[in-house]
């Protein structure tokens, strides 16, 4: 259970910014900025933060589909970040990725037994009774009528289309999987349904999972652990439990204080934090900690120096100069004056 | 619509048009899109009427001497009998009887209906030849362009505005001139080089329009998610190319091909017109028209051609339209 399948280290991605005709690079969209994070086999590590703070371009790196520009990532002990692609081939079996947007990630032109069949031919995989009997066993699995083999995308439902792509991913048996925002795109009525099945999924077919999400009430129930991105950075890293229950972080609090919860005894007490301000361009992030222009707690320190990422609790991680929750070491120093 | 579709029957609500309609039949054999825009094409009359004409320009332009035979006298006939040898304008103003239907031209009485109809065959002939020429290098290019980027794109991009601004008209005359000259020197005769003349001339400097198309649906079909989906497999470029853009690009690239047709017959008919084209005696409705304007006195010697061609560029259109929004109804009206 602790072994680590994933390891990431300071993982980057800057994306060149280039102007006129000659291409000449006039500054980088800093979307993931060292970032670093264990995926320990068998578990689930949510990853939540808002829309543009990196989270897709996490995904697209560790799947390399695009090519890291800092930072290390290691794939059940080989070091992937530079591997070549044809290296890479025979261990994308074992990773797979789920994609955000169900219309754009089939193929219009295929049917759903050409989606789902993919990985088998591109892999060059036999099967012991012929690729249609694999496709239509994973198609039962994941919920979907296989007879429907030769049915187009775009006579399913948003929902039905994220299983077929969930189908697609399962075809080649990975142990992990990243699922970016599985379920972000569907009526709130079938979220529950999906986020279901992949756990059920998990449990049958033994996988480990990376779930991307933008609020933490789609991660809360599925993961183990969850991390909070900003702005190319994890702010906070932790055990569920921990992170729900007393979030170190002000942007965790913040976050957290927008689910809503169901017990209103719980919800007694708790104030709702509105995060003022628009979440700053990765073109040109504030200096230190970046979340300090919409931070209530900000003071000048976090204007000068970058919080490291501490751990402060077993198993529960926070960047932050006044961190709350804190187990008392010593007080923080905020209220020390 | 609640008929049970789906076993996992779960998600009936957001069930899609297409699949609500096959719901009667319980067909699990999928539609694929183009077999839903053929259903969509099948209504639309205005698209049909256009097919129709286009499917009748197609078999006048095969069966051209049959229905002279039946119907008309060899195109390049003299009918002096026909014309009245005073004025030299056919008998009766036109000509036009049960014999000639189109009537016959002035001065030697040649019979009009054939020579529109031969005309058909040559102007069809260059039309789709010089287009699926340019769709051709087009789509090759466009999907290069597209699909490589960086420097590839930058030279494949300058080449096609290059060619989009390249005067086609004046270096036709001037190319089709200086080949003239050839002709009567090394004394190669016929109508076949000139043809395969104007269908490179035509279909070579129109490929910009097509692949500047082609090449903008391939930039932004490469950034969709299955073409990701089919990376993260280990799909290698060929796979990608070929299995999920092209694909994908059948739609855009007959659209504009029935779009194009259109364009090269008006553009051979200009060429005929100003005489850089396929030469006389040789009927063709761009001559037609050239030769009939020193005859204004004779108005049917104009109207026929042109009629012809007027017929044959709006049947083209109104297809090509009714094919776009048929395959692509976000862009339509
Ligand atoms: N190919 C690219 N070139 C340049 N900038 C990019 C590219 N891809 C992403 N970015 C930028 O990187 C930042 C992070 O993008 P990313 O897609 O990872 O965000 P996200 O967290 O997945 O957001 P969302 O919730 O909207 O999906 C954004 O500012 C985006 O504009
Ligand atoms: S370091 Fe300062 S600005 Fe940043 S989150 Fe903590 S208190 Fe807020
Ligand atoms: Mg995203």
């Amino acid at each position: 259970m602790s072994e680590s399948i994933l390891s990431v280290q300071g993982l980057e991605k800057h994306f060149p910014v280039t102007k006129g005709l000659f291409k000449s690079q006039v500054g980088a969209v800093k979307a993931v900025d060292g970032i670093s994070f264990d995926v320990r086999k068998g578990e689930t590590l949510g990853l939540v933060g808002e829309s543009g703070c990196g989270k897709t371009t996490t995904g697209r790196l560790i799947t390399r589909l695009i090519e890291p520009t800092g930072g290390k990532i290691t794939f059940e002990g080989h070091d992937i970040t530079h591997m070549k692609q044809g290296k890479l081939r025979p261990l994308r079996r074992d990773m797979q990725m789920i994609f955000q947007d169900p219309y754009s990630s089939l193929n219009p032109r295929h049917t759903v037994g050409a989606i789902v069949g993919a990985p088998f031919r591109i892999q060059g995989i036999q099967t012991e009774q012929g690729i249609k009997k694999a496709v239509q066993d994973i198609l039962e699995l994941v919920g979907l009528n296989p007879e429907h083999y030769n049915r187009y995308p775009h006579e399913f439902s948003g929902g039905q289309r994220q299983r077929i792509g969930i189908a697609r991913t399962l075809a080649l048996k990975p142990k992990l999987i990243i699922a970016d925002e599985p379920v972000s795109a569907l009526d709130v009525s079938i979220q529950a349904q999906v986020v279901n099945l992949l756990e059920d999924l998990q449990n049958e077919l033994d996988l480990t999972y990376v779930v991307i999400a933008h609020d933490l009430s789609v991660v809360r129930h599925i993961s183990d652990r969850v991390a909070v991105m900003y702005l190319g950075k994890i702010v906070e890293v932790g055990e569920r439990a921990g992170l729900y229950s007393a979030p170190m972080h002000p942007y965790t609090n913040a976050l957290l204080s927008a689910v809503p919860i169901p017990d209103p005894k719980q919800r007694e007490g708790r104030e709702r934090i509105r995060l003022t301000g628009d979440v700053p361009s990765p073109l040109n992030p504030p200096p230190a900690c970046r979340f300090h222009t919409r931070c209530w707690k900000a003071q000048e320190i976090c204007k000068t120096q970058e919080p490291p990422l501490a751990e402060l609790a077993p198993g529960h991680a926070v960047a932050c100069h006044f961190p709350e929750n804190a187990p008392s070491k010593t007080e923080t120093p905020a209220t020390v004056a | 619509m609640t008929a049970p579709l789906d076993v996992s029957g779960d998600e009936l609500k957001a069930t899609p048009e297409s699949v609500a309609e096959g719901a009667g039949a319980k067909a699990i054999q999928g539609r694929s899109l183009g077999q839903i825009a053929w259903m969509r094409l099948k209504r639309d009359k205005v698209a049909l009427t256009g097919a129709g004409v286009i499917i009748f320009l197609i078999l006048v332009a095969v069966f051209a001497p049959l229905i002279v035979s039946w119907f008309g006298h060899p195109p390049n006939q003299f009918n002096q009998d026909q014309i009245d040898t005073m004025t030299m304008i056919p008998k009766g103003g036109s000509g036009i009887s049960w014999d000639y239907l189109f009537g016959v031209e002035p001065v030697n009485g040649r019979d009009l209906f054939s020579r529109v109809v031969y005309g058909a065959r040559i102007s069809l002939l260059i039309a789709f030849l010089a287009t699926l020429l340019s769709v051709f290098i087009g789509t090759v290019m466009g999907v290069i362009a597209g699909y490589f980027g960086g420097w590839v794109d930058m030279i494949i991009s300058r080449l096609m505005d290059i060619f989009l601004a390249f005067p086609v008209l004046v270096f036709a005359m001037a190319l089709v001139g200086v080949l003239g000259q050839f002709e009567t020197q090394l004394e190669v005769k016929g109508d076949s080089l000139r043809i395969l003349l104007l269908i490179f001339v035509i279909g070579f400097f129109n490929w910009g329009y097509i692949a500047r198309i082609i090449r903008g649906q391939t930039l932004s079909l490469r950034e969709r998610e299955f073409v990701d989906a089919a990376r993260s497999l280990g799909a290698r470029g060929p796979y990608i190319l070929f299995r999920e853009i092209l694909p994908n690009l059948i739609a855009p690239v007959l659209i504009y091909a029935t779009l194009l047709i259109p364009t090269n017959v008006l553009f051979e008919a200009a060429l005929s017109f100003l005489g850089v084209g396929i030469q006389p005696p040789t009927a063709t409705w761009g001559g037609m028209l050239a030769a009939a304007t020193k005859y204004y006195t004779v108005p049917h010697f104009m109207f026929f051609p042109g009629m012809a061609i007027f017929i044959t560029v709006l049947a083209f259109n109104l297809f090509g339209d009714g094919l776009r929004d048929a395959l692509d109804p976000k862009s339509g009206r």
